[in-house]
């Protein structure tokens, strides 16, 4: 347990060592935010009947989804590994004494939760006072905050899950630069990054939800903003475990196999 | 006791010539190349010896080193390393072993040197008084004293080596290998360094495995030489085995790698 609490504090320093990034992070959550926001407000203007989400519950899920940007999005991945494997230095994360998956999961884990530790605070005060219905307001209840936090950690896992199993197959391909690019842009669709999956039509929605991409930001931005509750929210978390610990036990599987294989070239 | 019998390693290498069209007709067809790096190595080595592993580039040096580490898994052969087979049993061996890859670095590349060193302590769960002993030895003994609050991306890359070698040495470990440690080290930092392996081998019986293209490395160091050429062990003795009169250490390496046809 040491071990990771040392990790994580060496994340956190490292995220403090660059201010000018963590600023440049901010101001581009803001504007993107906002750009959302005003364009489904547009929409909302057009047809409000034909509007599955209300207002309010749609800025809410906006601010919250830029306030945990890198806790919960491909984009978060901890580009380390990436640079390691790259690079051959995991040459020496090789010769520790530790399990390289659960040492790899945690330090990535770790990357997430402090960097959005350091993001999400101005996000979310700022968005906090900005009057309804543009503003994130508050979840409808405290049942529904506490179910909101589960569903947070149980997607924090399953999008390392994912990383991990990103990071394994750069050990194939040596560079991640397709990898990397793919699981972006296909995680960030179906999780409903661009556009939340209550607006995807019927039939494409009920199979965008069984994936495991929406077992990450979709399930606790919709709890907390009230869109998703009852027998459907059980559903979705559930769901979630099962993604979560399917995605792990790949991920060990192909470490198996890849560490049987890697060479360390050049040297 | 480090004991090594017959292991072997064939890496496949795509190889092309250069050019345009080269490049077109290796994206339908590739040609392969399979080269044995290590040929049936067989060496033992007892504990606190200090073994200098010589062998021209290529020859299967740092492929062996990355073997006895648990990095890599040979296709054939055996490897016992105090009673372990290191890519077997990778998380107990690695306890007992510190490893210095001149090429790569091993210390966080943003904080300062201090920082990469308390982490490691964590990683290697060493207890905090033998951390502040091994930290505060190898500081006055290595010189790092204003580079350990230094961001190891503004060290050069001398200051740098000698950080990696205290890196891998937190831990206490009683096998010890080095892979060209010296290079890019000025004058005095190499003799420190130096001192410091020989005092290191003395003082702790740390078994050393060494391997170096700096002859003078070999002359001051190593009590023992393998020398290694396409992939197998060519000679096995001392430095008065390949020493002949009146000559430069590195001439007469050349002359050896020479009669050995493995230049």
């Amino acid at each position: 347990m040491r071990k990771y609490l040392a990790f994580f504090r060496l994340r956190f320093n490292m995220g403090l060592q660059y201010r000018a990034a963590a600023l440049g992070g901010l101001v581009c959550q803001f504007f993107w935010g906002a750009m959302a926001i005003l364009a489904f407000k547009a929409f909302h203007d057009t047809d409000p009947a034909a509007f599955p989400m209300s207002l309010p519950a749609m800025a809410s899920y906006i601010w919250l989804q830029q306030a945990l940007l890198t806790l919960l999005s491909m984009m978060g991945i901890d580009n380390e590994f990436f640079s390691v494997i790259e690079n051959g230095n995991v040459a020496y994360e090789l010769c520790r004494p530790v399990d390289v998956y659960g040492m790899w999961f945690t330090r990535s884990a770790a990357t997430r939760v402090s960097n959005a530790l350091l993001r999400c605070v101005p996000v979310l005060l700022v968005t906090a006072l900005i009057p309804a219905p543009y503003g994130l307001m508050a979840p409808p209840d405290l049942p529904t905050f506490l179910w909101f936090l589960l569903s947070l950690a149980l997607a924090l896992a399953v999008i390392t899950a994912m990383g991990m199993i990103v990071y394994m197959i750069t050990f194939h391909t040596i560079t991640p630069r397709g990898v990397r690019l793919i699981a972006v842009n296909i995680c960030d669709f179906f999780s409903g990054g661009i556009v939340p999956l209550p607006f995807f039509p019927e039939g494409f929605r009920q199979f965008s939800e069984l994936l495991p991409f929406s077992a990450t930001a979709n399930v606790p931005l919709r709890i907390y903003s009230g869109d998703l509750c009852g027998p459907e929210m059980v559903r979705l978390m559930l769901l979630q475990v099962f993604w979560a610990a399917a995605l792990i036990a790949a991920g060990k599987l192909i470490k198996q196999r890849e560490l049987r294989r890697v060479t360390i070239q050049g040297g | 006791m480090i004991e090594v019998r017959d292991l072997c390693k064939t890496f496949k290498v795509a190889r092309r010539e250069a050019g345009f069209g080269q490049a077109v007709k290796a994206l339908f067809h590739r040609e392969y190349e399979y080269i044995h790096a290590l040929d049936g190595v067989s060496f033992s080595i007892g504990d606190g010896e200090m073994v200098g592993y010589i062998g021209p580039n290529g020859a299967g040096k740092s492929s062996t080193i990355k073997i006895l580490s648990g990095i890599l898994t040979p296709d054939g052969g055996e490897c016992r390393i105090n009673g372990r087979v290191p890519w077997k049993d990778r998380v107990k061996h690695v306890r007992e072993i510190g490893v210095v890859f001149g090429q790569r670095s091993q210390l966080w590349w943003d904080v300062p040197v201090a920082d990469s060193f308390d982490l490691l302590k964590e990683i290697y769960a060493v207890p905090a008084s033998t951390y502040h002993k091994n930290v505060d030895e190898l500081t006055e003994l290595l010189n790092l004293q204003d580079l350990l609050r230094t961001p190891t991306r503004q060290l050069s890359l001398g200051q740098r080596m000698r950080c990696e070698i205290a890196a891998s040495l937190l831990h206490s470990p009683k096998i010890l290998f080095l892979d060209e440690p010296t290079i890019g080290l000025d004058a005095v930092s190499k003799l420190a360094v130096r001192d410091f392996i020989k005092r290191l081998n003395q003082e702790r019986h740390t078994t050393v495995i060494l391997t170096t293209h700096d002859m003078q490395d070999i002359e001051a160091l190593a009590s023992r030489i393998l020398l290694i050429g396409k992939g197998r062990i060519l000679l096995d003795g001392d430095l008065s085995d390949i020493h002949r009169g009146g000559e430069q250490i590195d001439e007469t390496v050349a002359e050896l790698y020479k009669r050995f046809d493995v230049t």
